[in-house]
């Protein structure tokens, strides 16, 4: 696979310049030069030379030739933000630990970013048998090149049979570009991982269509098997301080570390101190609030269960409260242990971003709101009586 | 300005039903619509046109009845549609699915002197899998930026972008050419003029085959993909469970000891 210039061949006409729909080619002393970073071997510049001087030949995509016997070993990565591994990494590692054991292999996890040795034990701790560290300022914060890259060296490195992410906004973002470029298969947003004994094939389980139907998907040619995890569907693992593990460190170029896109300013948005994805609780609110002040009203159910306040569509396109907390179909998906619906209606798009959730509180005026077919407890009455008079009672048991 | 936005016919309720003796999606009887997250894409598009010029080719790889949700695209500012289509690309996860995407693209680029921007949704509300967008620029060895919530300026073939992340967001310089895949909140997408409407009856659409876009017959369709489904089902619907009545104060003291045990 590859592009050529054949010296001999090329006048320094720039044909081929003006025809690469990606401004890869310049001509330097008179030749062709084709910049590999730029050019997506398109054959564009193949076709316009009328010399013959450039030479590409195409990759084929190659399939199920890999030796699949030749990979071990369950890997998580493990996301770390500000130097802090993630909730939902701790999870996959405790998941990890549990397929590792039925296929009597190893866990490995891999830690990227800048200063964050400190991070290795605890994920030894919780049940990783090696950690991976590479340490660089580029890998600092999240940036879809170098991540990729590392990955992808790592994983032709040492070759492990699984590589489990959380479906978190980075880890799709990752794992899609690694899955490709190491031509494998992924499976989005899973619900169950088990490992089919007899095959000894990861069996990832996701819902589709909003939940309405779940799938049960294999890689069976294809290595390493790749899922993305859901948040909070996998328990956390028991800390054992006795466990012990390796740290295995790699050391990556300049090069290497190269991100066309630059990261200029991480901005956190104060009302969303409580990340959605990862809270126990949710306290979500719709149309029926009335209006965005009363939004207060949950907010302070929220901050006494320690919960994160989220959304219908209905209120964020009001203007009552931003995007980021809308749940449903065209926001988030969602499974906390209590989703508190208050004057949601309870339509379909709404209710396949929470109907996995433990269980669900609503409260609406109308005892005929569909919401109440997928509530765990349902309370036909007015939320501006009953909210306060909850937010008061849990204060009192909990203390705060 | 070239943009490229894909766009998936998808159908228009998630409440599908499976065939329980051949464990095949009952699709006939709902109606198709365009992902929802791709009309964000598509207006996004249009707007870059209407400030940079330019033209915006909307692509969908699907059935030749998704040949509709491109003559949607057209009424909502779309100038050119292409339809992937071959009876080969069945099968197809979302390897194959970028994989055939790139093709086609690289073809438009191509024949329209190249490419800057490509819009896609955040993701398919069928399959909700968030991966055939960074799929495409990983094929086509661009860079890439997911869950865009808006673009702030884009000049001298650079753009600056907003990335929504779990906390907020993050501020992103990117080299054009590039994919952008975008959520909800970056754009209010128009409705239908008469005049898109009366475009899209006339307009010309494309149909191009594998053999068209030179894909290689091993990575498309259900041979083309690594992942293979096993197993589909359906869950057992969340019921309702009771409801709470009397007077306030019982109905909450109720509620605050059943919930009691999950609360810290
Ligand atoms: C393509 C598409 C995508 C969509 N995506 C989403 C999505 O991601 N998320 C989403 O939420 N929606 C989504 N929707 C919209 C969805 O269909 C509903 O319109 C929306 O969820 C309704 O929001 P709501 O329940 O807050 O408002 P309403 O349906 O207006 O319900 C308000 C409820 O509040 C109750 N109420 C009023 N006053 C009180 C009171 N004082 N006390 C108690 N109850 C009261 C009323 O009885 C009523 O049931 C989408 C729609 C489409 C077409
Ligand atoms: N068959 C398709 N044709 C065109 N675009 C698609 C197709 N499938 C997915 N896409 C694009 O990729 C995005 C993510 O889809 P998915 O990865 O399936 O969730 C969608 O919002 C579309 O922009």
């Amino acid at each position: 696979m590859g592009i050529q210039v054949i010296q001999d061949k090329c006048t320094g006409c720039t044909l081929c310049v003006k025809t690469c729909p990606f401004g890869a080619v310049t001509v330097v002393k008179k030749k062709a030069v084709i910049d590999l970073h730029k050019c997506t071997l398109c054959g564009a510049c193949v076709d316009a030379c009328k010399f013959k001087a450039i030479l590409l030949e195409k990759e084929t995509v190659q399939k199920s030739s890999v030796d699949i016997s030749g990979y071990k070993g369950v890997w998580v990565f493990a996301e770390q933000k500000k130097g802090k591994v993630q909730s939902v990494s701790y999870e996959l590692i405790g998941k990890a630990r549990e397929l590792a054991d039925k296929l009597d292999t190893y866990v490995g996890a891999i830690l990227l970013g800048h200063s964050v040795e400190d991070q290795a034990q605890e994920l030894i701790w919780s049940g990783a048998d090696t950690v991976y560290l590479v340490d660089a300022p580029q890998l600092a914060n999240f940036q879809d090149e170098p991540y990729t890259t590392v990955l992808v060296e790592l994983i032709r490195k040492y070759k492990p049979e699984i590589v489990l992410t959380g479906a978190t906004f980075i880890g799709r973002s990752l794992v899609s570009r690694v899955a490709v470029t190491i031509n494998t298969g992924l499976t989005a947003d899973c619900t169950g991982l088990d490992i089919d004994k007899e095959k000894k094939l990861l069996l990832q389980t996701r819902p589709a269509f909003g939940g309405n139907i779940m799938a049960t998907i294999v890689t069976p040619n294809h290595r390493p098997q790749m899922s993305t995890v859901r948040h909070k569907v996998m328990p956390l693992p028991i800390s054992d301080k006795h466990k012990k593990g390796k740290v295995i460190k790699e050391v990556f170029s300049l090069d290497q570390l190269n991100s066309r896109s630059k990261l200029l300013d991480v901005v956190e948005e104060v009302e969303n101190l409580v990340n959605l994805a990862e809270a126990d609780i949710i306290v979500s609110g719709g149309r029926g609030l009335g209006g965005p002040e009363n939004f207060k009203l949950l907010e302070e159910l929220a901050q006494v269960l320690g919960g994160a306040v989220g959304s219908s569509r209905a209120a964020v396109d009001a203007g009552w409260i931003p995007y980021s907390h809308q749940v449903g179909q065209t926001g988030r998906t969602v499974a906390p242990k209590i989703y508190f619906a208050c004057g949601i209606s309870g339509q379909i798009q709404h209710l396949v971003g929470m109907q996995s959730s433990k269980i669900i509180v609503a409260i609406n005026k109308d005892p005929d709101a569909p919401i109440f077919k997928v509530a765990t407890y349902g309370i036909a009455g007015d939320l501006f009586e009953i909210i306060p008079s909850l937010t008061k009672e849990f204060k009192k048991i909990l203390k705060v | 300005m070239n943009i490229i936005v894909c766009i998936k016919q998808v159908p228009e309720t998630t409440e599908v039903r499976i065939n329980p003796e051949t464990n095949t999606l009952i699709r006939e009887g709902v109606k198709s619509i365009i992902n929802p997250f791709d009309l964000y894409a598509l207006e996004e598009g249009v707007r870059l046109k209407e400030k940079f010029g330019g033209k915006v080719t909307v692509v969908t790889m699907g059935p030749p009845q998704a040949e509709s949700s491109l003559r949607e695209a057209v009424s909502l500012g779309a100038d050119e549609g292409v339809l992937v289509s071959d009876r080969a690309f069945a099968g197809s996860d979302t390897w194959a699915t970028s994989y055939t995407l790139s093709c086609a693209i690289r073809k438009i680029g191509q024949e329209s002197g190249g490419f800057d921007v490509i819009l896609c949704g955040k993701q398919a509300s069928d399959g909700d899998t968030a991966q055939v967008g960074p799929g495409i620029s990983t094929f086509l060895k661009i860079p890439q930026v997911t869950y865009v919530k808006k673009i702030e300026e884009i000049k001298e073939k650079s753009a600056r972008v907003e990335r929504m992340t779990e906390e907020g967001y993050d501020i992103i310089q990117v080299p054009l050419p590039v994919l952008f895949t975008v959520v909800k909140e970056i754009n209010e997408p128009r409705l239908p003029s008469l005049k898109g409407m009366m475009r899209a009856k006339s307009a010309k659409l494309i149909t191009w085959s594998g053999k068209d876009i030179q894909a290689d017959p091993n990575g498309i369709g259900l041979n083309g993909s690594p992942t293979k489904v096993v197993k589909i089902f359906t869950p057992p619907p969340r019921t309702g469970g009771q409801m709470l009545r009397g007077e306030t104060p019982d109905i909450v003291g109720k509620l605050v000891s059943e919930l009691r045990s999950e609360v810290h």
